[in-house]
């Protein structure tokens, strides 16, 4: 069993609203700044990609289906900041945050603040998530695969992991090697980058669901080789 | 919001004008019109398409369309065979620096539940019906691969110059939700 952001097939959401192409990108001012704030404090390098990801998973069944994406982004920087001790409760629950004491810019942290200088070098740069590894890749294109039983991580309980529950323990083909990338489900936690091998896997839709629309329909995931085995 | 803002910028943590640099970029830097930019090209430079399919990162980047979120990049091609759409179903993945901020159907919980069930029906909501012979391929974003689609190119589109071609190639072309504006 996994968490409430692991939606794929799930039946009840009603129909898909298209917006139009020239819709402004951020629906209100505030959904920008919530964006540029988290970009901006990752920059601060606290945390991963995979811990930021996993913050958002771990809201509360309530609050991650109550919350608009972008409350769901402040929701998982709030407990972030707090819980990498970047800031504490007291700072987040000063009712009159505008009006808080001391602009002092003092924070141990704050020699590491994103300026706007150096916004375009880290936009262009990204963060790539291959590595190299000595970690031999097991399975090669066209070569059947089962996934595991579960979609739950097996390092941390309830702990991260990129298995949708829908894929889990079905029998696909591997469609490319990705060549070796971080394993979320132990970056996630901080127990290192643990790089392997990563597929594109190609699962006949008859396999995932239980009336598929059309025969020759499929769906391909990106899956590690930990979540696999020769089916 | 605008509080959590407040305290990190007077904690010297957070740039005001840096974030008002994101903004800029994505607002009005990034956007689909790099993607429609390399689709024009693989519809026009057979060699262009054919290094595409070999290492899509390289060919962007040589672009200019390298960072954020399509560090590792996968063209995707669309033939009367075979229809290719995009979705991540566990949070928001997109090609950013192809494309830009995803539009907020991308990252709702209908697309996210629904397009790898019934991406037929998911496609009709956007007024796209495939053919019998046409198969539905669909890429659920599970790690830090970004998938390009490349869409078919018009009828009536011989000839036309790389901007022309680019103008008929929209976003929703690019994720898959579309297929690109005919040739009017």
């Amino acid at each position: 069993m996994s968490r409430v952001h692991d939606m794929g097939g799930r039946f009840g959401d009603g129909p898909v609203t298209p917006d139009a192409e020239d819709e402004p990108i951020f629906a209100t001012d505030w959904h920008g700044r919530a964006l540029a704030v988290t970009l901006a404090c990752g920059a601060l390098g606290q945390w991963n990609l995979d811990m930021s990801r996993h913050e958002r998973e771990r809201l509360s069944p309530k609050d991650y289906m109550r919350f608009s994406y972008y409350e769901k982004w402040m929701a998982g920087l709030a407990d972030l900041l707090v819980e990498t001790g970047v800031l504490d409760v007291a700072d987040l629950s000063s009712a009159d945050a505008a009006g808080a004491a001391q602009a002092d810019g003092s924070h141990p942290l704050a020699s590491r603040a994103m300026a706007a200088a150096a916004v375009p070098g880290v936009l262009a740069r990204g963060g790539p998530s291959a590595r190299d590894s000595d970690v031999v890749a097991h399975f090669e294109p066209g070569q059947a695969v089962r996934t595991r039983p579960r979609s739950e991580s097996d390092l941390v309980a309830g702990g991260h992991t990129r298995l949708p529950n829908y894929a889990a323990g079905a029998v696909g083909r591997v469609l490319r090697l990705q060549g070796a990338h971080v394993l979320p489900d132990s970056n996630a936690h901080g127990l290192g980058e643990a790089a392997e091998p990563l597929y594109a896997v190609v699962f006949a839709a008859s396999e995932l669901w239980q009336a598929p629309e059309h025969p020759r329909d499929e769906v391909v995931l990106d899956l590690w080789q930990s979540y696999l085995e020769p089916a | 919001m605008k509080a959590l803002e407040t305290i990190l910028a007077r904690k010297g943590l957070i740039d005001p004008a840096a974030l008002d640099a994101i903004i800029d970029t994505y607002e009005n830097k990034i956007g689909p019109r790099n993607g429609a930019e390399v689709v024009a090209r693989a519809w026009s430079d057979p060699g262009f398409l054919a290094a595409l399919r070999e290492d899509a990162t390289a060919m962007v980047r040589e672009m200019g369309f390298y960072g954020r979120q399509g560090e590792h990049m996968v063209a995707v091609e669309n033939t009367p065979e075979r229809h290719n759409m995009v979705v991540c179903t566990l949070c928001s993945c997109y090609p950013w620096p192809l494309l830009g901020i995803p539009p907020a159907w991308y990252k709702s919980d209908a697309y996210r539940a629904r397009a790898v069930r019934e991406p037929r029906q998911v496609l009709a909501e956007f007024g796209v019906h495939l053919p019998k012979e046409t198969a539905v391929r669909v890429w659920d974003s599970t790690a830090e691969m970004r998938y390009l689609v490349i869409p078919m190119r018009p009828a009536g589109s011989e000839g036309m110059g790389l901007e022309a071609l680019a103008d008929l190639v929209t976003r929703d072309s690019m994720v898959g939700t579309g297929l690109a504006r005919a040739v009017t």
